[in-house]
């Protein structure tokens, strides 16, 4: 167990390793950072001082060393389009991105999973194969599509919800907003909530199903029938229950696709989070943002992979003699 | 170059006693198909939207793309059956005058090049390099399968954009027109690489130990022809379906691109651009601009997504 966990924390060290390096070498190479921050006025002399104080003549190996120190201390640099140091626009964008994830999080376990469980154990219910029908053409939907026709039905025919924005924002402390405590914060959340994590909800649906079907036929559902439990005990204690380590492991690591695709979600609601911002810097080529946000997606991404493999072992007794000896 | 290789398929080939369409016809796969409604309705649907866009120049009422035949005029005319259409105009126009159905044709033609483009690309990369891993093992494949995990973190969107920007930032200065379609191509289908790979890979490690494989190798055939001619045929099965449904991802992936504003430019329209172009109407009541295109992709994906699943379920022989 002990050889398992530090084998996976030495293979994520190595995975972040290298996308350092990649980002590293996007940021240093992939245009000329003097270039981006001088007037074309400049004297070749003032660039050439600017080089040496910026210390790009280094050794690419310090100025690497470097650049992995400045990242651990959250300096990234700054921004060729907005001037200003890279961690601090994405600190400010980064509350809203979390907020929205976490809301699509919740909204697909708690729609998922109960979907899940009845398609499960109904197989041939009508409900079941419409619940299925409509999965399917969710998954056929693209994200941003979806969002246009929740825009489309909701705000602009129905005015419902806002299409737009986060509505109000709380400021909790100096540097978090939260849109979680406001009406029209809570308003403005659903419409991209539900786009986000929609396709999670599929997911989540789908793979409990495929689990409850495989648990149901297994000996100790049989024996628990044949003790007379209720049906509902069977199904919530004794089904469900072997059917969350899956569940646990792919929604751990749905969460990081969340993140991505709060990217095209931000963009169809209009969303300040951290998504647009990465956006925009694709469209204008700010490296130095696009590096930032590669390394602190492959962080978030690397971290709940160990945190899941970790999980899934502690879990699952069955597994802890088998991987440990792999 | 040896001469005997030829014969080796050649011997091979003439073993079967009959055509291949024979076989076809007597197939489990073609009973497993036509018993399946909603895969001929799919299959169908495939077909037909592909053939349309392919001929979109002989099928499209319009050009879109002649400026002789569009006229500021003609602009966001509503569809056939509301108010103030045009029964030129089937789908109404967008803002621009432009047949909208046109517009659907001649995108989903951009579209799909781009997806099939991509899906071969993918396939030959991640074909190519599964088979080196298995067939060499050793350090090569270690580096490789290390690669593919550490691809796999990350989701193919946020690669595909990644890609794109990056390939931007170095071919800045070169004209983004003709090459935008290209750099498309090629940062879709490098996120997608990893699940071609991982399945050669696997199937290539059972194929090398076999009989067949051994004594090619005794005749001293040198190892890329053995895995070329005599490994890879044997390992494409799955890799079909793992193609069919990155084709749907692909469709999907490259509009989204475009819907960001990343993807195709705007004077070349895929049907994720057209969405993008008819989303600025949508608080004007203009829903036809977006919404047609939006639809004419989720047929398109949903149909190619339902062959693959039929195809995965009737492929896979535990499922029977």
């Amino acid at each position: 167990m002990f050889g398992f966990i530090s084998r996976r924390i030495a293979m994520a060290l190595v995975v972040m390793f290298v996308v350092a390096l990649i980002s590293f070498l996007l940021f240093r190479f992939v245009g000329d950072p003097v270039n981006q921050m001088v007037g074309i006025e400049t004297t070749p002399e003032q660039r050439e001082a600017l080089r040496q104080r910026l210390g790009l003549n280094d050794p690419v190996l310090v100025q690497f060393f470097r650049y992995v120190l400045g990242a651990i201390q959250f300096d990234f640099g700054n921004s060729y389009q907005f001037k200003q140091p890279v961690a601090d626009l994405i600190g400010r964008r980064l509350p809203a991105t979390l907020e929205l994830s976490f809301a699509s999080a919740i909204f697909a376990l708690l729609l998922g999973i109960p979907m899940g469980v009845y398609t499960g154990l109904n197989r041939d219910s009508w409900l079941s194969k419409m619940f299925l029908s409509v999965s399917l053409v969710g998954i056929s939907l693209p994200t941003f599509f979806i969002g246009i026709l929740f825009i489309f039905f909701f705000s602009v025919t129905l005015q419902w919800l806002p299409s737009f924005g986060r509505g109000e924002v709380v400021a909790l402390g100096s540097f978090w907003d939260t849109g979680f405590l406001t009406i029209s914060g809570l308003k403005a959340i659903i419409l991209p909530a539900i786009t986000l994590g929609l396709y999670q909800m599929t997911l989540i649906m789908r793979l409990i199903r495929a689990e409850m079907l495989e648990v149901m036929r297994t000996d100790h559902i049989k024996f628990a029938r044949a003790r007379g439990l209720p049906n509902r005990s069977v199904y919530y204690i004794h089904a469900l229950k072997n059917t969350m380590v899956p569940v646990i492991t792919i929604t751990g690591l749905q969460l990081g696709s969340i993140i991505a695709f709060a990217i095209i979600t931000e963009t169809v609601f209009q969303w300040p989070g951290m998504g647009i911002l990465f956006l925009q810097a694709v469209q204008n080529v700010d490296i130095p943002i696009m590096a930032a946000y590669l390394l602190l997606t492959a962080f978030i991404f690397v971290f709940i992979n160990l945190i899941v493999d970790i999980l899934y072992v502690v879990i699952d007794p069955r597994l802890r003699t088998e991987r440990g000896r792999a | 170059m040896t001469d005997n290789t030829p014969t080796v398929s050649g011997s091979e080939a003439s073993e079967a006693p009959r055509s291949a369409m024979a076989r076809f016809l007597d197939s489990d796969l073609l009973h497993s198909f036509l018993s399946s409604k909603v895969t001929v309705l799919a299959a169908f649907t495939t077909v037909v939207l592909m053939l349309a866009a392919l001929f979109a120049p002989l099928v499209a009422p319009f050009n879109p793309f002649d400026l002789a035949q569009i006229s500021i005029m003609d602009a966001r005319i509503p569809p056939i059956g509301m108010e103030w259409s045009d029964p030129r105009y089937l789908l109404g126009t967008d803002d621009q005058g432009r047949d909208l159905l046109s517009g659907i044709l001649y995108g989903m033609r951009i579209s799909l090049a781009v997806g099939f483009l991509s899906v071969a690309f993918a396939a030959v990369l991640g074909i190519s390099l599964g088979l080196i891993s298995g067939y060499v093992g050793g350090r090569t494949d270690a580096i490789i399968m290390r690669i593919a995990e550490v691809q796999l973190t990350f989701p193919a969107i946020l690669l595909a954009l990644l890609i794109d920007g990056i390939a931007n930032g170095i071919f800045g200065n070169i004209d983004r027109e003709t090459w935008a379609i290209w750099i498309l191509t090629f940062s879709i289908g490098l996120s997608f690489w990893v699940q071609y790979a991982r399945t050669v890979r696997g199937s290539t490690l059972v194929e090398k130990n076999k009989e067949y494989v051994q004594a090619a190798r005794v005749i001293g055939i040198p190892a890329w022809i053995i895995m070329i001619r005599h490994v890879l045929p044997n390992v494409l099965g799955p890799v079909l379906v793992i193609a069919t449904i990155n084709l749907a991802l692909a469709i999907i992936t490259e509009a989204t691109l475009s819907f960001l504003g990343v993807g195709v430019p705007s004077t070349q329209p895929s049907l994720g651009t057209l969405i993008r172009i008819g989303n600025d109407f949508l608080f004007s009541g203009e829903w036809w601009i977006a919404i047609f295109p939006g639809l004419a992709l989720a047929i398109l994906v949903l149909a190619v997504n339902l062959l693959g699943d039929w195809l995965r379920d009737a492929l896979n022989p535990k499922l029977r």
